[in-house]
């Protein structure tokens, strides 16, 4: 019992521990580019969840009384051709492009991980089969999977959030394998084989850890391009449809007054390209962060 | 080498036809009738059915996908659109070239322009025009292309009115605003890559011993440090372009230029299946022999890949 608690002091050696947290945030942040990441995603993520509670209209709410006027004092980025305000519709639609990206890539992580780990660790017959299988399903276009699946399934979050997902797997897959090929044969895993800890936390609490990391950066960058295929889904009319303020529908519906009204193609575009331009600033900061060769 | 080069044309094969079974099936599982959309209004019971089996929807999945799977490889006929009545095929050819022209003409310019801009910021590590062009890179890989496709459009087209906004038949200048929107993606992505596998070598012994021995710096560049810094960027390729042959479909929309990607938009809205199975088969066999000449010179550049397929085994 005595032993559990024992102090690091104890040895006879002071270790000053910080927190890994913290000390990972501020690596993570130490250039301006990630700081500037952060700071533009985390406005983007208030403005959306937090900002629908200080304007007085709804995403579907119609002004009569001023359609599809220019930016003024009571719609800042003015209203679209049904007198709806663009600044609310942004907020909300901004909920759908957030959630689109995130859940579908930690999605396809998620998938892309398990399938990854098995391939890697067991090797053999099962690698074979699994990568090969793979190497077909990279080599169709992400896109053109995208968009049949999408047709095929409708247009509902969920059918947009699977269509999505496919695209991404193969190369998540390749990626994770390469790590754990490269992990298998090292001490610990062999440690762990030789008290008979089980296949599957072998693979899940001890291989998988060690060779997550490119995963991660990758998953983070990830969030950027699927907001913009989910954003080009919806141009072309599949995924999320009108009217539903998602940016990309947003975009489809602003095509039609191209000529008349270009403020409602310019300010969902900039959303779009801001939000994105902050995750992939931010994976920057994460993968110098997690690469111990850049870490220095 | 003879072996890979064979290996990779079977792997091409075998991807079209898994295309072909994929797009089969998730047409088949879709929810929608396609009797019905073609039809239209509220047809009678006995309309549909009769127009079920003059399609050939009443037989059973794996009827259906023997047929057409025979058709198209055996025959490489793609039937005709259930929507127009023209043969698939025809309609295919004549598109075609549209695609291939943006596609290639894209391509070509990511490969200039973005390993251009890579090795200019590698050499340049650290001073301005790095920061510069790595600000720029990022810039372009975060905006949606079919939205810079708009914004031009409105200050090219329609502002100082220098190119059209639609396309037009022969007229070269409809192709411009396309191929430039159809790159930018590729082209931060190269000059992204180009630049860390430069950053790879920059300090190299090779390098030091090229400079050392008083060669010229542009000489040192161009033929000791690009030609060990290809083989990432090589691989890039294949990914970039099967961004832009899948993004076709978008970018036609927007530019409203008659190509396979929009036939593939036009036929997925009027569930024409034929067109959809003929568009999916070509962009899939267009994108993947691009991909199996960019692995071909991979394999033909790196002495690796020559050595394992020269002794048969696979070097480890």
């Amino acid at each position: 019992m005595e032993n559990v608690k024992r102090k690091p002091e104890v040895d006879g050696l002071l270790v000053t521990r910080e927190n890994p947290v913290l000390s990972f945030a501020g690596r993570m942040l130490k250039s301006g580019g990630a700081k500037l990441g952060a700071a533009i995603f985390i406005f983007v993520v208030l403005f959306c969840l937090v900002g629908p509670l200080f304007i007085p209209y709804g995403e579907n709410d119609i002004d009569l009384t001023s359609i599809a006027c220019g930016p003024s004092a009571e719609h800042w980025f003015g209203t679209d051709t049904m007198g709806r305000d663009m600044m609310a519709r942004l907020m909300y639609g901004g909920r759908y492009s957030l959630l689109l990206g995130i859940i579908t890539a930690l999605f396809s992580a998620i998938c892309a991980m398990t399938i990854g780990s098995i391939a890697g660790y067991f090797g053999g017959r099962v690698e074979m089969l699994i990568m090969r299988f793979m190497d077909v399903w990279a080599s169709l276009p992400g896109m053109l999977l995208c968009i049949l699946l999408s047709a095929a399934m409708g247009s509902g979050f969920l059918a947009t959030v699977l269509a999505l997902t496919v695209g991404g797997i193969p190369g998540g897959v390749r990626m994770l394998r390469g790590q754990i090929l490269s992990e298998r044969s090292k001490e610990y895993v062999e440690a762990a084989e030789s008290i008979n800890c089980s296949k599957v936390s072998i693979m899940f609490k001890h291989l998988l850890p060690n060779c997550v990391q490119p995963t991660i950066v990758q998953t983070t960058m990830s969030v950027g391009t699927t907001m913009i295929q989910a954003a080009s889904l919806s141009y072309i009319g599949l995924g999320i449809q009108p009217p539903a303020a998602e940016w990309g529908a947003m975009l489809s519906e602003g095509r039609a007054y191209i000529r008349t009204q270009p403020h409602l193609l310019a300010v969902p575009g900039i959303a779009i390209a801001l939000t994105v331009l902050s995750i992939n600033l931010l994976g920057d900061g994460l993968r110098t962060a997690l690469d111990p060769k850049l870490r220095d | 080498m003879t072996r890979y080069i064979v290996k990779r044309v079977l792997m091409l094969l075998v991807t079209v036809f898994c295309a072909a079974i994929v797009v089969f099936t998730l047409m088949y599982i879709s929810p929608y009738d396609p009797a019905r959309i073609l039809l239209g209004g509220d047809p009678t019971p006995e309309a549909l059915e009769a127009k079920r089996v003059a399609l050939g929807l009443d037989k059973s999945y794996l009827q259906q996908l023997v047929t057409y799977l025979s058709d198209i490889f055996l025959h490489l006929d793609f039937g005709d659109s259930w929507v127009y009545g023209v043969p698939v095929m025809s309609e295919l050819a004549a598109r075609l070239p549209r695609t291939l022209i943006v596609g290639l003409c894209a391509m070509v310019i990511n490969v200039i322009i973005g390993v251009g801009m890579g090795i200019f910021a590698a050499v340049h590590e650290g001073k301005w025009q790095d920061s510069a062009i790595m600000v720029i890179a990022m810039a372009f890989i975060s905006v949606p292309d079919f939205w810079v496709a708009l914004m031009l459009i409105i200050l090219l087209c329609q502002r100082l009115n220098l190119l059209p906004a639609f396309y037009t038949v022969g007229d070269w200048r409809s192709y411009v605003l396309p191929i430039i929107c159809s790159s930018f993606g590729g082209v931060a992505v190269n000059a992204r890559q180009a630049r860390s596998s430069m950053l790879e070598v920059i300090r190299a012994d090779f390098v030091t011993t090229a400079r050392s021995k008083g060669q010229k710096e542009s000489k040192v560049v161009m033929n000791h440090m690009l030609p060990n810094a290809m083989m990432p960027i090589i691989t890039g390729l294949g990914g970039g372009l099967s961004m832009i042959v899948a993004g076709s479909a978008v970018i036609e929309s927007v530019f409203s230029i008659p190509g396979v990607g929009a036939y593939l938009l036009t036929g997925l809205n009027s569930r024409d299946y034929p067109v959809v199975r003929g568009s999916v088969i070509f962009l899939a066999t267009f994108s993947g022999i691009i991909m199996l000449l960019v692995d071909l010179a991979y394999a033909f550049l790196d002495p690796r890949i020559k050595a394992q397929y020269a002794t048969g085994r696979r070097a480890k």
